[in-house]
């Protein structure tokens, strides 16, 4: 069942689209700034809010590698693997961090704190490496700072 | 026409297609898989790469994608220059890194169209030596397995499925190399055209689930072109057989009729055939045991002698579903006078009405595929997904065709399918679907129409009478009414191409009138409507022609003339009266003499049983909803006991003296006796070269050149080979001796030719790629709507309908799954049958208690379970057609209901 508050924002969004099957990435965002993933249910919820199928939802849903349709820790590290990032060390870090959390890219660590994904260039290429964790981004990563940085997230 | 150079070849070219079309058009090979031609182009898979030379000095070229090239005059392409080889073998071999290259287990193996580009496009060895991505499958229901891993990403199931199709509970999820082509989650694919994804899928990701219960490679099955026996509209399919049993029931391409695809209850509904119930040997009634016991040949002949001795009078029922010339056979050894069609005098009246109005005109009658083309479609009463399914696809393509005109207008070419889908939006023709029950085409529909037959009959005429106000008027329509009616018509008035569906479905005679006087009225108006009407059975129209005298009158006469012996030609009666009144026909009768493939209430009351072949085992043909006359041939030869019906009726009627004609014996001969009789029928001997008929001197094999196992296959009971069945019926032979090359097109039994073995063959059996078949598409009509008669205009009008207080108006509910007789034995049909059920208005329904409620029909009680619809008209009740725990086949009726 879709909140009350999701409805309305989803409903706030729709208002938009000339239809609103449009809006569905945006309810697939509201719903996941409410749970920080998209279960099944809320596939099929949101199939009915917006009078879709769940196929279609799923469709795109599972299309953008952002929206998680399995749970995630409370924060969520996306390490970038792409060129610039790799020139410049990214793989260092990774083994870093799987080191420290104890987990394999695309897992999550037992308290369930973090999530360790990769993602293919942030923008940030001037800084490489780069992570983002959550909406904050951190550029010249090194093995040092990385300790700093998940510090602040604890 | 404009020229164009291919690899210094000048040709003239109608610049109507793409460039890979027109290229496959002209019979070079090029390969491809996204591109369909029923489908259209959207260049994601990059196989067709051509190059494309600028001008006569570009010596260098670009590469492009021949699907999405608009043919130019003057174009100077290369299909053969060896950089664009390379990348159509970089291609495929990209296409091919996470494919498990699992030939030998897949059922798509040596008909895979997958298989044929990489050999065509020379990517020999694997470099890949890496980890290949791998999914999970899905149960997706009785009729379709799913293989993930096989897939290339052509897109063209989701593409078929969603926007050709219109099912929704399909889709492509992911990205990048992990795509996943599937449903939401595991369950059964709702729409009715799913069998089709195992041909559009170029590899074997989507395979036929029936075919696997039993499967063989398509060159070990022997093939014969045949017509699905399953509704009027006589779509063309191919049996595939091999020890003795039919494998497969795949499309057989007809321009015509059902372009490349068929409906899932034709595709499926074939294991009737291969049922335990099915007749192998005559049965004749022991008289100490009084149970059906086996009898040899000769038995049956001497019945019948003993009878025939007594001079004896016969009376014959025939069948919607038996060829013409078993129909015509049977009358020939009763007599005309004492032949019978074996349906009811409601459904009878209804098709000889609706064959009435096919004749009149002045509407023209398209054929199935053509109704793709109408612009605006007005359904009168008829569910066509349920009672006709192929035409329910055949409507969804028509509402695209007003839309259309916005790409033509923008100069992007219909063959475009991206584009075209993008400008169209939600775009659709003017559809308007005006039908008692809910539909699976109301998502398409501009308006729909709730209402008993009579009221919709009503409406339909109030159109005809705004259209052209000679036709007669209907009063006491509310303001909606009034409204819809206007809308309508302005919309029919309005559009370039007008078609009116109708059908006998609701069994009610008004809504065929109403949709003749449309046409009428729209013609008086100068247009050139089109008009396409539904008929109960697969040869209804055929048998219609025959006779018009019905089952109610046969019993009449039964019961008032002294008869010898009972007839019944591939029927089962209770299936279309009601249980006393066939009782009371059986109980006249000393001598029941029953011609069926399968055991039922109607063989359980014969004397003597003949068993006779079923579609996969006689030849035949019929004449389908449209007036077309279609051969199909038999698939094998099932032994020495199992004939045509029409061949064991003939050799009665030669054997006691009665023909006093001609011979009788092949099939040849049974045609001509026909079209003797029936002189209007004679298209039917032009339907297809005779038996005689030979290339080369030589049979047209129904076994493919690399049969396997044929000296061994039966060697359990003969160590040596025995002599292969002779075909004296059809220029066909039944093993794989005979003319290789392309036959003539009513004998296409396998699409096959050298380098292309999967169905994607038919490109080179086509005219023109998607046009018709070399020497044209085979089935001829036998008649013509007459288009400039002034046939006058029906003036009944019938009363609205008037909800009563005690008792409930029946009429019958269709489904694809569940109404026809012989598909349900297929396992997986009679899985999606729906189980019995009362359909009630949800207001009405509210005066009864319980979720179930007791019937009262022809003096029988029967408890259903209440369905609810708030769309359903208010005083009637729909009861589901055909269900084997039902038998009821009475409609319409008024019935009491309480609970
Ligand atoms: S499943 Fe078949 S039709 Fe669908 S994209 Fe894959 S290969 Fe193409
Ligand atoms: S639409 Fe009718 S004739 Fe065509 S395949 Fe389906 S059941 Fe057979
Ligand atoms: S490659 Fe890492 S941020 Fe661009
Ligand atoms: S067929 Fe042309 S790109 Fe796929």
């Amino acid at each position: 069942m879709l909140s009350d508050k999701e409805r309305t924002e989803i409903e706030e969004h729709s208002r938009h689209y000339p239809r609103k099957q449009a809006a569905v990435i945006e309810a697939l965002k509201v719903v996941q700034s409410h749970r920080g993933y998209v279960s099944d249910e809320n596939v099929k919820d949101i199939a009915e809010f917006l009078e879709m199928t769940p196929d279609e939802v799923d469709s795109v849903a599972t299309f953008y590698n952002l929206i998680f349709r399995k749970p995630v820790g409370e924060h969520v590290i996306l390490l970038c693997d792409s060129v610039s990032c790799w020139i410049m060390g990214y793989e260092t870090i990774m083994d870093h961090l799987r080191a420290k959390l104890k987990i394999e890219p695309g897992q999550t660590t037992e308290d369930g704190k973090f999530t360790l994904l990769t993602i293919p260039c942030l923008g940030a290429c001037d800084r490489a490496p780069a992570m983002m964790i959550d909406n904050d981004l951190h550029g010249n990563l090194t093995v040092q700072k990385i300790d700093e940085i998940l510090k602040k997230y604890k | 026409m404009v020229k164009i150079t291919i690899d210094g070849n000048v040709y003239e070219v109608d610049p109507k297609d793409n460039l890979l079309q027109t290229i496959l058009s002209l019979g070079l090979d090029l390969p491809y898989f996204c591109w369909h031609p029923a489908l259209g182009s959207v260049g994601s898979c990059r196989q067709c790469a051509v190059k494309k030379y600028s001008g006569e000095d570009d010596q260098k070229g670009r590469i492009v994608m021949a699907c999405m090239e608009p043919v130019v005059d003057g174009m100077r392409i290369s299909v053969n220059d060896p950089e664009v080889k390379d990348f159509r073998a970089n291609i495929i071999e990209l296409l091919m890194t996470n494919h498990p290259h699992d030939c030998p287990v897949c059922d798509e193996g040596g008909e895979c169209h997958l298989q044929d580009v990489t050999l065509m496009s020379g990517h020999n060895y694997r470099q890949f030596d890496f980890n290949k991505r791998t999914h999970n499958n899905q149960y997706l229901g009785p009729f379709i397995n799913h293989e993930m891993n096989r897939c290339i990403q052509c897109y063209r199931c989701v593409r078929f499925y969603r926007e050709y199709a219109g099912g929704r509970d399909f889709n492509v999820f992911s990205s990048r190399n992990r795509v996943f082509f599937g449903r939401y989650e595991d369950g059964v694919l709702e729409n009715e055209f799913s069998g089709n994804l195992a041909e559009v899928c170029p590899t074997g990701v989507f395979t036929d689930k029936t075919y696997k219960q039993h499967f063989t490679r398509k060159w070990d099955l022997t093939t014969a072109p045949s017509i699905c026996h399953n509704c009027s509209l006589g779509c063309n399919i191919i049996a595939g057989e091999r020890y003795g049993t039919i494998r497969r029931i795949a499309s057989r391409y007809n321009g015509k009729v059902n372009g490349y695809f068929i409906c899932d209850r034709g595709r499926f509904g074939y294991e009737y055939v291969n049922s335990d119930q099915r007749i192998r040997e005559p049965l004749r009634r022991g008289q100490a045991s009084g149970r059906l016991e086996p009898v040899d040949r000769e038995t049956v002949f001497n019945y019948f002698k003993k009878i025939f001795d007594k001079k004896p009078r016969l009376l014959g029922i025939g069948s919607p579903k038996a060829s013409l010339e078993s129909n015509h056979a049977l009358q020939m050894l009763v007599g005309k006078e004492n032949f019978f069609a074996g349906v009811s005098a409601v459904e009878h009246q209804l098709t000889l009405k609706a064959i009435q109005i096919l004749k009149e005109g002045p509407a023209e009658v398209p054929s199935l595929r053509e109704t793709e083309k109408a612009d605006t479609v007005l359904i009168l009463g008829e569910d066509v997904t349920n009672t006709a399914p192929m035409l329910a696809l055949s409507l969804r393509q028509a509402s695209r065709q007003k839309p259309m005109e916005l790409p033509i207008k923008m100069n992007v070419p219909t063959w475009h399918e991206m584009a075209v889908l993008e400008l169209m939006q939600d775009e659709r023709s003017p559809f308007f679907v005006l039908t008692p029950t809910e539909t699976k085409l109301d998502d398409i529909a501009t308006a729909v129409y709730r209402n008993a037959p009579d009221n919709i009959a009503r409406l339909a005429h109030a159109v005809a009478h705004y259209i052209d106000s000679a036709a007669p008027e209907v009063e006491n329509l509310s303001e909606e009414e009034t409204e819809l009616v206007k809308q309508i018509a302005e919309n029919l008035l309005s559009s370039k191409q007008p078609l009116i569906v109708s059908g006998t479905s609701c069994l009610n005679e008004s809504l065929l009138e109403a949709a003749a006087n449309i046409t009428r009225a729209l013609k008086k108006r100068q247009k050139s409507p089109w008009i396409f009407l539904t008929v109960p059975e697969a040869n209804s129209v055929g048998l219609a022609l025959l006779d018009e005298k019905d089952l109610n009158q046969a019993i009449e006469k039964a019961l008032s003339d002294s008869y010898d012996a009972l007839i019944i030609l591939e029927n089962d009666l209770y299936r279309r009266i009601e249980e006393d009144k066939a009782n009371k026909l059986f109980d006249a009768f000393e001598h029941v003499i029953v011609l069926h493939y399968l055991h039922n209430s109607t063989t359980d009351k014969a004397n003597l049983v003949v068993p006779v072949g079923p579609f996969s085992e006689s030849d035949g043909t019929l004449v389908n909803n449209e007036g077309r006359a279609q051969r199909f041939y038999q698939v094998f030869y099932p032994g020495d006991s199992v004939k045509e019906s029409w061949r064991w009726l003939g050799q009665i009627i030669t054997g006691h003296g009665l023909n006093g004609r001609s011979e009788l014996s092949k099939l040849d001969d049974f045609i001509e006796a026909l079209v003797r009789d029936f002189p209007e029928l004679k298209a039917v001997k032009d339907l297809a070269p005779n038996a005689d008929f030979r290339i080369a001197g030589q049979k047209i094999p129904r076994q493919s050149h690399r049969y396997s196992g044929r000296t061994s296959m039966n060697a359990n009971v003969n160590v040596s080979e025995p002599k292969p069945p002779e075909d004296e019926d059809s220029p066909m032979s039944f093993t794989m001796e005979g003319y290789q090359g392309m036959p003539p097109s009513p004998f296409i039994s396998r699409f096959w030719y050298p380098g292309w073995n999967s169905v994607q063959a038919v490109n080179k059996f086509q005219i023109e790629v998607g046009g018709a078949l070399r020497g044209g598409d085979p089935g001829l009509r036998v008649f013509e709507p007459q288009t400039d008669s002034d046939a006058p205009y029906y003036t009944r009008i019938p009363e609205a309908f008037k909800p009563q207080k005690d008792q409930w108006f029946a009429i019958p509910v269709f489904h694809i799954f569940g109404s026809d007789e012989l598909s349900i034995y297929t396992p997986g049909v009679a899985e999606l049958a729906p189980k019995p059920y009362l359909l009630l208005n949800q207001k009405d329904a509210e005066s009864f208690s319980g979720e179930k409620v007791n019937v009262l029909l022809d003096g029988k009680q029967i408890e259903l379970t209440v369905k609810t619809s708030s769309s359903f008209p208010s005083g009637m009740v729909g009861i589901p057609f055909g269900l084997p725990e039902m038998k009821i086949f009475k409609f319409p009726n008024w019935v009491k209901i309480s609970g």
